[in-house]
């Protein structure tokens, strides 16, 4: 018998000797279904966009992340402004050439397959992103066009994310319904609520471990 | 491992220990409320986690195939195992086939919990842990004591020294100017971790949740070594716990709202990765899956232990207990310490053949608060009476212990009243002998809450009870006797009030 057959059988064999239990205690208000459960809290439902903007930013600069709004003509700024003195900077393929802004002197880097270590030495990054959750302050990446590969946005030191105001949700479920129903959810994907961080020395929150020290979040209005 | 309550007397001796823990668990617990607080329909939500798992539990065979099939479609090669050897095998196996003589690791419990660093060892093959506290642990050659930050015990001053006297062993030196500095501590692991991300070619991870309609495999972490591990090697190696499995995409908007709240006490985590098996031009292009046994089909065969299968290792009840808060998590002699390990370990290896697993289910005082804040609803405290028993159990056929033969004692005397009378009479001189006994030397006398007076330690063999109990000291005369003498409190209420 394989490993496989064997487990599945006892998986079969568990399930057949024991009866699951009821969940919920007798107790429980019925009129509390599951079911209905979607969005979490009160201050991201039915709100008007700009309401849903303005939590996606105060929770984004809970992090401690870097937030800043503007107008689609002023997006190159806010980028160039956002790499600060970045000597280095990797553009994934389809990065908008009208929303970037490069400081001065900055070398733009195309990937072109950069190994880790060619990807170590790259001071900064900008991306697109897919989806922004309100509730939570998230970034999504799924990696497609104008995001580049997973590790583009890990290893420069930098991250700057342009997302726009559109494509904020509310909360975690609508992201999900959104990412499922768009068939993203084969596709690898970051989720990325602030900078690195580790609270593993007595608590104590710190920004930057390996992941990028810096985010840089635009919010293109 | 000693059993538990030998463990706890060496770490509640321990005072360091002891303040370390407070704080920590402390300063997590009040941020979790102040996150869950946030959250109107909790409740509810914690109701639809544990329902998810539930249903999925109840076709784990069905969502296991489907699982299988959709990775293999995106291009994983999937490997099962029915236990720690055979899982520690797969991995080494698949390591030594790429001719590697060191793997990168995140964090995961599975991988702890199968030995997976030593079983690599063995091989000559080095595992690297990458999460900053399991580094801490590696490096001072120590075991986790916690599920999420396994570092706890540790303060900054410790972590510093052992920084400085470890990291040069494997790596990077930590800078000799290095001070105690949480920012510092963390900048000289990125430096020493830094150069290994960027050479490995294995990578060996666990899976938070394994979703089996797409394939995805999700990792929730906060320092970005996870994103290293997953993103840069040519081969990533994932243990999966067959718990793991979420039937649809959908079902993550329910743990990915539970899980972060509960656990680090954010809205969000740091960084949530998700992949599919292979993604051409991004990510390690083999990738591995090993789904894993190792008792957890023992667990689901128990009705009442079934619903500990649901945890999604979030840590929540560790830091609420008041038994864990003082003893810390060696004192479990388990990767999975606190409330949950108390049911966990007993669960995935038997009760009835090894002293410290069977002492498990008595490491804990049933307060209730783990169950409180378990995000998934498991009922610890129903899991941990129900285990007891299943201990008492399979001791039954050995030598009575001495419980036994109290038991069977009150039996005889409960059984007939004439006999009960008499003992009541002899019970009446037997309390004032013990309450006597409080003022021999050696046996200290203490108050209860409400005043009343408690013996601290008896002597002989009511030391084993006594050692962590009070026992109030008993009545001078039996109830019985009272009620006759007074008739039921009457000539004493007549006599007593004005």
């Amino acid at each position: 018998m394989t490993a496989r057959d064997d487990v599945l059988a006892r998986v079969r064999s568990a399930l057949h000797t024991a009866t699951p239990r009821p969940l919920v205690a007798p107790d429980q208000p019925a009129s509390r279904s599951p079911e209905t459960v979607s969005g979490t809290s009160d201050a991201t439902r039915g709100g008007a966009t700009s309401g849903l903007v303005d939590l996606f930013e105060e929770r984004v600069a809970d992090y401690r992340a870097v937030v800043v709004r503007c107008t689609e003509a002023e997006v190159a700024d806010a980028v160039r402004h956002g790499l600060a003195d970045s000597g280095t900077v990797v553009v994934p393929d389809g990065f908008p050439d009208d929303l970037l802004g490069l400081p001065t002197g900055a070398r733009r880097v195309t990937d072109d397959g950069l190994d880790a270590h060619a990807l170590d030495a790259v001071d900064a990054v900008v991306t697109l992103a897919t989806v922004g959750i309100a509730e939570t302050g998230t970034i999504i990446l799924d990696h497609g066009t104008g995001q580049g590969r997973r590790a583009l946005s890990l290893v420069p030191d930098r991250h700057v994310c342009v997302v726009r105001a559109d494509q904020v949700v509310a909360d975690v479920p609508e992201a999900v319904t959104l990412l499922d129903r768009s068939g993203a959810a084969t596709r690898p994907m970051t989720w990325i609520s602030g900078p690195s961080a580790t609270s593993d020395i007595e608590l104590d929150r710190v920004e930057g471990v390996h992941g990028p020290r810096t985010l840089h979040v635009v919010i293109v209005v | 491992m000693p059993p538990f309550p030998q463990a706890a007397h060496t770490a509640l001796a321990d005072t360091q220990l002891r303040s370390n823990l407070r704080h920590a668990t402390h300063t997590i617990r009040d941020k979790r409320q102040r996150v869950v607080d946030e959250v109107d329909q909790w409740e509810a939500l914690r109701t639809k986690g544990a329902q998810v798992k539930d249903d999925m539990l109840a076709h784990l065979d069905e969502h296991l195939l489907t699982l299988e099939a959709s990775l293999t479609a995106r291009g994983a090669i999937v490997h099962w195992a029915r236990d720690a050897a055979e899982a520690c095998a797969i991995v080494a196996q698949v390591a030594t086939d790429h001719g590697v003589d060191e793997v990168v690791k995140v964090k995961s419990m599975a991988t702890q919990e199968i030995e997976l660093n030593e079983a690599l060892a063995a091989q000559g093959i080095a595992a690297w842990e990458t999460d900053l506290a399991e580094l801490i642990v590696q490096l001072g050659d120590d075991l986790p004591s916690h599920i999420l930050v396994p570092a706890i015990h540790r303060n900054r001053s410790e972590i510093r020294q052992i920084f400085l006297d470890h990291m040069a062993g494997s790596g990077r030196p930590a800078p000799a100017d290095l001070t105690d500095e949480p920012r510092e501590l963390a900048g000289a692991a990125r430096l020493h971790l830094r150069e290994k991300f960027l050479r490995a070619k294995v990578a060996v991870s666990g899976a938070n949740f394994a979703v089996a309609e797409t394939g995805t495999l999700v990792v929730v972490e906060s320092e970005g070594n996870g994103r290293m591990c997953l993103t840069l090697p040519e081969v990533l190696i994932s243990v999966v716990g067959i718990e793991k499995v979420l039937p649809r995409f959908a079902d993550l908007d329910t743990f990915l709202q539970l899980l972060p709240r509960s656990s680090t006490g954010e809205r969000m985590n740091p960084y949530t990765s998700m992949w599919s098996g292979i993604t051409p031009g991004d990510g390690p292009q083999e990738v591995h899956v090993v789904l894993l046994d190792n008792g957890r089909t023992n667990v689901l065969a128990d009705e009442v232990g079934r619903q500990a299968l649901r945890c999604i290792r979030c840590s929540a009840c560790l830091n609420v207990c008041p038994v864990y808060e003082r003893t810390g998590g060696h004192a479990y002699g388990s990767v999975y310490p606190g409330p949950i390990g108390a049911i966990l370990v007993p669960l995935l290896k038997g009760v009835g053949h090894d002293a410290q697993v069977d002492s498990l289910p008595y490491a804990s005082s049933l307060c209730g608060r783990c169950y409180e804040v378990c995000p998934v609803k498991i009922d610890i405290p129903e899991v941990l009476v129900h285990l007891r028993a299943e201990v008492v159990d399979a001791h039954r056929d050995g030598w009575p212990t001495g419980m036994d033969l109290a038991m069977r004692a009150t039996s005889v005397l409960f059984a007939d009243p004439g006999r009960m009378s008499l003992a009541v009479k002899a019970s009446g001189v037997a309390n004032r002998v013990v309450a006597g006994l409080t003022g021999l030397p050696g046996v200290h006398g203490r108050s209860l809450p409400g005043g009343r007076a408690a013996i601290g330690r008896l002597p002989g063999p009511g030391a084993a009870w006594s050692d962590a109990r009070d026992l109030p000291v008993p009545p001078r005369t039996s109830f019985r006797t009272w009620w006759t003498q007074t008739h039921g409190g009457r000539d004493e209420t007549a006599g007593g009030r004005s």
